[in-house]
């Protein structure tokens, strides 16, 4: 149990646990993310939206 | 120079900045509390039929100011003091930007009040959502806008503190599990309050008169951007008080840390599309765009809260059985201590949010269901599950370890505060579930007299919808006593509170760290418990989900 | 401790308790099912609004709304004014909400399907018919157009359930469907 500990935190850090210590990268995507596929997805079906014949 | 203290109580470093940016904004948070209750008490009373308390005029104008202070004054203010607590306390590091801290603090104050204020003269009773082309007075909008403004400078604090920190290292590793989260409703209220610029600015502009018109359903597609997303930073913000509470009172470690963090994760990519749930039976959007905005991308947003669901229990049975309550399943759940508001305040918040908020969010905010509950009072049942239940409750256990650790006083009245906790959530928990009983026999929300009784045309609710509604006026009153105990609590305990005895027990804490810290390795850290009381929320889950699906294939049909 | 950083400097390899892996997975099969749900409803349910929308001045709305209910008024309801518009099985139904009135009143044979088209003249409103319980956002400037079938008979309500103003508890509409 202790010989796993010890090895457990060694080597180097995985990608994806890199992203979760990035909080400026993290912010970039949870502020894009929603933008992308809520707003300007949304604007654009709305903007389709045609007028009444 | 920044300065610090040590608290007695943690051993914490305590930037005397952050110290009092804490305490004011909590204090300010829990005053705004009271004025919204107050409004929220005065619409409850009104909607009870029997009572009918205020005149139309009055209840429009209580319910928009109810509203505004709760959901987005009275939550934002204490997030604040969680981000500043959660950056600089928890990573033992100077807040950084204390002037813009302060000016987040007096801008948020100072639109607080302006859109109180313009609401109070009566012409602007347009509800909280404000929907164009319904108009307000220039100050209501330039208030809230001030206000966005002010907790827009609160995040960029906390990021900043985030950066220095980590560049002065002041912690080894990954931040806390629990700065974690907050960073994730940082984000979220990023995301909020630019959305809210971008529509909110504009309206303001509309109203002094300097555009034409604004287009109503691109209004609803954006507000809700910062509408809704607001509530979800105060999820996001809830979970964090959550596994703060398992550590302080248990000195619970994350089961593990990759799952819970990837939780978080999955709110920070996806919570935000939830926007759509209001959106679902509105004209012209088409149905990918709601099918994939309001699952928040194949659920992963509510795959995100199942995790926090188990793992939040599973932390604290997890140190239980460490400190050797391990007979049966449950030994570990019946001596946990629930005297203790803290405990209950977090355990109540966690049941009633899951089944309360969590389900019947994910139920109503499904594309063809909506159709049977949108604005009926179910909606307001279903949010009051989540934002009373979950998140005022999860914000007020909080507080209780809070505000007598950092103000270093005695809680004044400890024996009501005992039994705060289930007051305020068995009475806004009974409250949410008669206005949702409401709302499935079609009682509209937002609506001074089901009775129509100066309408030219008339319906006729079944009498039980009334039973409801009445139903609804007591448990909000029994709430309502939960919530004036706490505030009573809070503000007696600041002012007039006894100074705390330096007590021997800080040789608690170093011990704490060590107690429990083989999370994470297979085998060591079942939690049995957990996992069946999971298995009946899931259980409840699926029936509830296609009980309603039942209900929906009975009414006429739409195509 | 939630509160302080993990111990270890590389948590994410950390081995994972397998009644959490077994509960994410759970979750993750539910928040599937819950998904295709929606898609599935759409090719086998009965209740999915078409999303068929156009953008429309409130006057015109206004003005189509009146030559329909000019064509087809049978009677007028109670001592209201308000006509009670009898329009033939299959055909373009229209009704607006305005402050404080959902107009004209309609008449539907049970079983026949209609093409409902409805929009506001004014602020927003919500289309609420009781005791159905089938609610719709109603906005002015676009027209909202679904097919119904009533599947029951009697007098249906139209309650106003989107806050539109000082007299909104006022607003109610009606609906009769007959038996044929």
């Amino acid at each position: 149990m202790s010989d796993h500990k010890s090895t457990q935190g060694e080597g180097p850090v995985p990608l994806m646990q890199q992203l979760l210590d990035s909080p400026f990268l993290l912010l970039i995507i949870g502020v894009g993310m929603p933008t992308v596929i809520y707003i300007i997805w949304g604007i654009m079906e709305i903007v389709a939206i045609p007028v009444a014949p | 120079m920044a300065q610090f203290r040590t608290c007695p109580d943690t051993g914490f470093a305590i930037d005397l900045n952050a110290d009092k940016l804490i305490k004011w904004n909590a204090v300010t948070a829990v005053v705004f509390l009271l004025v919204g209750g107050l409004f929220g008490l005065a619409v409850a009373l009104t909607r009870w039929p029997a009572v009918h308390l205020l005149g139309a005029d009055d209840f429009y104008l209580a319910l928009t100011a109810h509203g505004f202070d709760v959901l987005l004054v009275w939550c934002i203010y204490f997030e604040m003091a969680l981000l500043y607590f959660t950056s600089s306390i928890l990573l033992k590091s100077r807040l950084a930007l204390p002037k813009i801290a302060w000016a987040q603090y007096i801008l948020m104050l100072v639109g607080a009040i302006m859109t109180n204020v313009a609401v109070l003269r009566g012409d602007s009773s347009v509800m909280f959502t404000s929907y164009v082309p319904m108009m307000a007075a220039p100050d209501f909008y330039l208030g809230i806008i001030l206000f966005a403004v002010g907790a827009l400078l609160g995040c960029v604090v906390f990021f900043a503190t985030l950066y220095i920190a980590k560049r002065d290292n002041t912690y080894e590793g990954s931040m806390p599990l629990v700065t974690f989260g907050a960073m994730t409703a940082a984000i979220i209220a990023v995301f909020t309050i630019l959305s809210g610029a971008v529509i909110l600015v504009p309206t303001l502009f509309w109203s002094m008169g300097f555009i034409g018109s604004i287009d109503g359903l691109m209004y609803r597609v954006v507000w809700w951007a910062m509408g809704h997303s607001s509530q979800q930073v105060n999820v996001a913000a809830q979970i964090a008080c959550w596994y703060a509470i398992a550590a302080i009172l248990f000195n619970a470690s994350p089961l593990s840390e990759k799952v819970s963090r990837t939780a978080f994760l999955f709110y920070i990519l996806f919570l935000q599309l939830a926007s759509a749930h209001h959106l679902l039976v509105d004209p012209g959007l088409s149905s990918e765009w709601k099918i994939f905005n309001t699952s928040y991308a194949m659920y992963l947003a509510v795959l995100g809260s199942m995790i926090h669901g188990l793992t939040v229990p599973g932390a604290v049975e997890a140190a239980q059985r460490k400190r050797g309550f391990n007979k049966g399943l449950f030994e570990w759940l019946r001596k946990a201590p629930w005297g203790n508001p803290v405990f209950s305040g977090f355990a109540l918040s966690l049941v009633l949010f899951g089944f309360l908020g969590g389900i019947t969010g994910v139920m109503m905010g499904t594309e063809q269901l909506n159709i049977i509950t949108h604005n009926t009072m179910y909606t307001p049942g279903h949010f009051h599950g989540t934002v009373v239940v979950g998140t005022t409750l999860a914000f007020m256990a909080m507080s209780y370890w809070l505000v007598p650790t950092l103000w270093q006083k005695e809680l004044m009245f400890p024996g009501l505060a005992k039994w705060q906790p289930y007051l305020f959530g068995l009475g806004m928990g009974l409250a949410s579930v008669f206005m949702m009983g409401a709302g499935t026999l079609g009682v509209p929300r937002r609506h001074w007299d089901i009775s129509f009784a100066d309408a030219a045309m008339v319906h006729e609710f079944p009498a039980a919808a009334y039973m409801m509604m009445g139903l609804n006026g007591i448990a909000a009153l029994i709430g309502g006593v939960g919530g004036a105990i706490f505030i009573l609590n809070m503000v007696g305990t600041v002012f007039f509170g006894k100074a705390k005895q330096p007590k021997a027990a800080a040789a608690e804490v170093p011990n704490i760290g060590g107690a429990a810290t083989t999370y994470g390795s297979a085998g060591t850290m079942a939690v049995p418990g957990t996992f069946v009381l999971a298995l009946v929320f899931l259980t409840a889950f699926v029936l509830y989900y296609f009980v309603n699906w039942k209900y929906l294939s009975d009414v006429w049909g739409l195509s | 401790m939630s509160i302080f950083p993990p111990k270890e400097r590389v948590w994410w390899n950390e081995p994972i308790e397998k009644s959490e892996v077994l509960w994410v997975t759970l979750a993750l099969v539910w928040a599937l099912v819950m998904f295709f749900m929606m898609p599935y409803w759409h090719m086998t349910g009965n209740q999915n609004l078409s999303n068929e929308a156009y953008k429309i001045r409130p006057e015109v709305f206004a003005e189509r709304t009146e030559a329909f209910a000019a064509k087809y008024t049978v009677r007028e309801q109670g001592e209201t004014g308000i006509p009670v518009v009898r329009p033939p099985a299959g055909s373009d139904v229209y009704m607006l909400g305005r402050m404080w009135e959902w107009w004209p009143v309609l008449e539907l044979e049970k079983g026949q399907s209609y093409r409902l088209h409805l929009s506001s003249v004014d602020w927003q409103h919500g289309f609420s018919l009781q005791p159905e319980n089938i609610n719709l956002q109603i906005i002015p400037g676009y027209e909202m157009i679904l097919t119904v079938t009533p599947t029951s008979s009697g007098e249906f309500s139209v309650v106003c359930n989107e806050f539109c103003g000082i007299g909104h508890h006022t607003m109610v509409g009606k609906i009769h469907v007959i038996e044929k």
